[in-house]
């Protein structure tokens, strides 16, 4: 497979997930913030700027708007064209991608990508989000998720699948340590106390936002605990958006790229996604939140980042000298 | 289509039959859910102002251009003629100019061709073929009778729309495929992969072929694309390719594979920064070494553009005789060379009749239709046809036949001109038909999308026994 095919079907694969996971942190805060109807302008105000610090935009934001409201926020996060990472750029820039491999992608996910687009230009989608915004975030989800489905129905299971196994789970362990993020950013309004009432009721929305709630009940019967929630997401083996499983599944997906056994590592890549493969499997709870569950988080990020940097090094590097040639359909750097 | 007003030829009665059973409303549906299917699957082509490119569909008319089998085995001839000709002459010009040194042609014309790359005198290309693919432009008279506006042997474009619109029409119109038997266009694709499978260098028998894209903002992306994905071949960018030891590989995420055929849909002047523009991003670094040594081959060959030159287009029905011994059959739109002093004259004092075409443009860019332009406009073009005679033709404004096509309210006839794809290898290939283009805005002559043209579907379908009658 040509090298910036690898890379255009990479990007692609993370920016749809990228799209699907803000979706999902929008309208999370939203349903949140209906728990806590009668607060004030203040309180409100305070559930929406740690979306925008667990997104690392801020200082975009803040060079757009002045302040972080529901609107302000909801609308950077969705339809801003200046920011990269909202939903509407990342749909256009997965769309692009798409279209520079349409003859590896098969025309029913083409199809599927590029309507998703069309309704994000569209007056239909602004008018879907003006009446509600549970609706449009639910549009976004459901229409990345059947793009999935199509995918894996449809696009033969070879090397070009298993790169978009590689951007896809990249993205989502990047996207659910955020997730948890959001939730250490969230102040607790003064006199509430961690593990009290309005806690609780912000972790069940963290576990909400990842499709995560049914999975978490069963194993962790009638009890709703910060560590439980965050061992739940961060080290369960089998929850599809759990981080662990995500790095499982991105090493397996680089495994099968080189044809290496799983057990041994023939590149760089593998051996950082191994290790932390290995990491996340032998870290407690306990270790976790001894060391600092937002620097634990952080550190997650910054060891995908390193992992996804040693994979394009071995196999999506195809420019001749950078700046040189330079290809108008560069991917941008890390978000 | 209309014999006389409002009558129309026997081989449309049944389409129209059927339009006019339609309603409006059905009419109207099916309108939209052509342009919505056409829009979703991207059969769009990228406009660009204010930096921003906004992608639009190829306006399509859903009213198909009807051809009758008699007329396209004529075409076919003409056009399998006319190829073959231009194959031999550009064997000749690049070896013995044969043709030069019996002045049919005069020798300065080819000499001050821009597309003429005296590099590659004497150079053998593959099984001696130098156009592929070729796309050629006709027009139908008044009186029926077709001749030849230009051949496009260089990087002919359209033949995507040809091949979706025909999709379209048989998603929207089933039973009336079932009505007519339209001749079939779908195998182009396979033709063209085994025509570039064919002419591998070293006659290698799993050639890798690829397909050349300056890339997604050209805008005929979408064509590569559909392309190289109906072959299922690689489609490359200039920055996917490297030439080491004047072979030329592809990068891959397993390494470097070589590459024999190269299906490139970029010109001559940006294929190889070290030979042609130096600035060119979109090409290869040595790629014209490695064509040289012969260890790749190009689609078409580098230098057919001499071939497209307005000035030696004059000269293609005396080809036809000088390398075949054949007449024409079909002809030229009559031309007139400014080289020449006469026509000269005529061009300047009828600038404001005639059609002046730079020599080597297309899209047209670089044309004055005379009866339409400004005073100005037709000072202008006075200016530079004195100044520049080798680069300047100029043609009658012929006056296009018509078809009947869907226009803002209701049904109109409308200028249409044709563009069958003619695929020269082991043998000659015209899949039947073409693209139609069709000038919608009112008394138009241009059919260039970028100026208000649109496409229709054309059909090829058998004689109706009672056509003499009409």
């Amino acid at each position: 497979m040509l090298r910036r095919v690898a890379d255009a079907l990479y990007w692609m694969s993370r920016y749809i997930e990228r799209a699907e996971n803000n979706a999902r942190i929008l309208d999370v805060n939203i349903q949140l913030l209906l728990d806590f109807e009668n607060q004030n302008e203040a309180a409100v105000r305070r559930h929406w700027e740690p979306i925008i610090n667990s997104l690392e935009d801020r200082e975009l934001f803040f060079s757009i708007h002045p302040e972080a409201t529901a609107e302000t926020v909801v609308d950077f996060v969705s339809f801003e064209k200046k920011n990269p990472n909202s939903i509407y750029s990342c749909i256009g820039r997965a769309r692009e991608n798409a279209r520079t491999v349409r003859e590896l992608v098969s025309s029913e996910m083409w199809e599927q990508i590029n309507s998703l687009y069309l309704y994000l230009g569209s007056e239909r989608s602004r008018s879907v989000f003006a009446g509600s915004g549970y609706e449009f975030f639910k549009s976004i989800v459901d229409a990345s998720q059947l793009f999935q489905g199509i995918t894996d129905a449809t696009m033969n299971h070879g090397e070009g699948w298993d790169f978009l196994q590689v951007g896809k789970y990249t993205e989502r362990a990047d996207r659910t340590s955020r997730i948890l993020d959001v939730k250490y950013h969230l102040l607790l309004p003064t006199g509430e106390k961690v593990g009290g009432n309005v806690d609780v009721v912000q972790w069940l929305a963290v576990l909400k936002s990842c499709s995560a709630m049914e999975a978490y009940r069963k194993l962790y019967v009638g009890q709703v605990a910060p560590w439980m929630v965050a061992e739940f997401l961060i080290t369960n083996d089998t929850f599809p958006r759990s981080i662990r499983f995500c790095v499982n599944r991105l090493d397996l997906a680089l495994h099968r790229i080189s044809g290496i056994s799983h057990t041994h590592y023939g590149n760089e890549a593998e051996r950082l996604s191994g290790r932390l493969s290995s990491d996340l499997a032998y870290s407690t709870i306990a270790d976790i939140f001894s060391f600092g569950l937002h620097q634990y988080l952080d550190r997650i990020q910054s060891r995908l980042v390193e992992v996804s940097k040693a994979m394009l090094k071995t196999y999506c590097d195809w420019m001749e000298e950078e700046g040189k040639m330079h290809y108008p359909l560069k991917s941008p750097a890390e978000a | 289509m209309f014999a006389a007003e409002g009558v129309a030829r026997p081989h449309y009665r049944k389409l129209m039959e059927r339009f006019q059973d339609m309603g409006r409303e059905e009419f109207e549906r099916k309108r939209a859910l052509a342009a919505q299917s056409l829009l979703n699957q991207g059969v769009t082509f990228t406009v660009y102002n204010n930096n921003e490119g906004t992608e639009r569909i190829f306006p399509f008319d859903l009213i198909p251009r009807i051809i009758p089998a008699s007329e396209w085995d004529f075409i076919e001839r003409g056009l399998a003629q006319r190829i073959t000709a231009l194959n031999m002459f550009l064997h000749d010009v690049y070896h013995d100019q044969r043709i030069l040194k019996e002045k049919i042609i005069p020798g300065e014309t080819i000499r001050s061709a821009a597309h003429f790359r005296p590099e590659f005198m004497g150079f053998d290309v593959p099984k001696d073929i130098y156009i592929h693919i070729c796309g050629t432009d006709l027009i139908r008279d008044e009186s029926g009778v077709y001749h030849v506006l230009e051949d496009n042997a260089r990087c002919p474009s359209g033949v995507s729309y040809m091949l979706e619109n025909r999709q379209v029409m048989k998603r929207i119109f089933p039973k009336l495929f079932g009505r007519y038997s339209v001749r079939p266009v779908d195998t182009y694709s396979e033709e063209l992969v085994k025509l570039l499978r064919s002419v591998s260098p070293d006659g290698n028998n799993e050639p890798a072929v690829v397909l050349l894209t300056p890339g997604i903002y050209n805008s005929a992306y979408f064509e590569h694309s559909f392309l190289a994905r109906s072959m299922g071949i690689e489609i490359v960018v200039g920055a996917d390719l490297v030439v080491e030891n004047a072979r030329v590989y592809m990068k891959t995420t397993k390494g470097l594979k070589p590459v024999d055929v190269i299906y490139r849909r970029l010109d001559d002047d940006f294929l190889d920064p070290k030979v042609f523009r130096p600035d060119s991003l979109l090409g290869v670094p040595g790629l014209v070494e490695a064509y040289r040594r012969g260890n790749v081959n190009l689609a078409n060959a580098i230098g057919t553009g001499v071939a497209d030159d307005k000035v030696v287009y004059y000269y293609v029905p005396q080809m036809i005789k000088f390398y075949l011994g054949e007449e024409p059959i079909l002809p030229n739109v009559p031309t007139y060379l400014s080289a020449n002093d006469a026509d000269r004259a005529y061009i300047l004092e009828h600038a404001d009749e005639l059609v002046i075409k730079a020599a080597n443009e297309s899209g047209g860019y670089g044309m004055l239709i005379g009866p339409q332009a400004t005073k100005a406009e037709v000072e202008k073009f006075r200016g530079l046809v004195a100044a520049n005679p080798r680069n300047y033709v100029a043609q009658p404004v012929v006056n296009l036949s018509r078809a009947p096509a869907f226009c803002e309210e209701s049904i109109e006839g409308r200028h249409i001109d044709l563009r069958p794809y003619i695929l020269y290898g082991d043998k000659i290939t015209i899949v039947p038909g073409g693209l139609t283009r069709v000038a919608l805005r009112k008394g138009s002559l241009v059919v260039n999308s970028s100026q208000g043209g649109g496409s229709k579907d054309s059909w090829v379908v058998d004689d109706e026994p009672d056509a003499a009658a009409c």
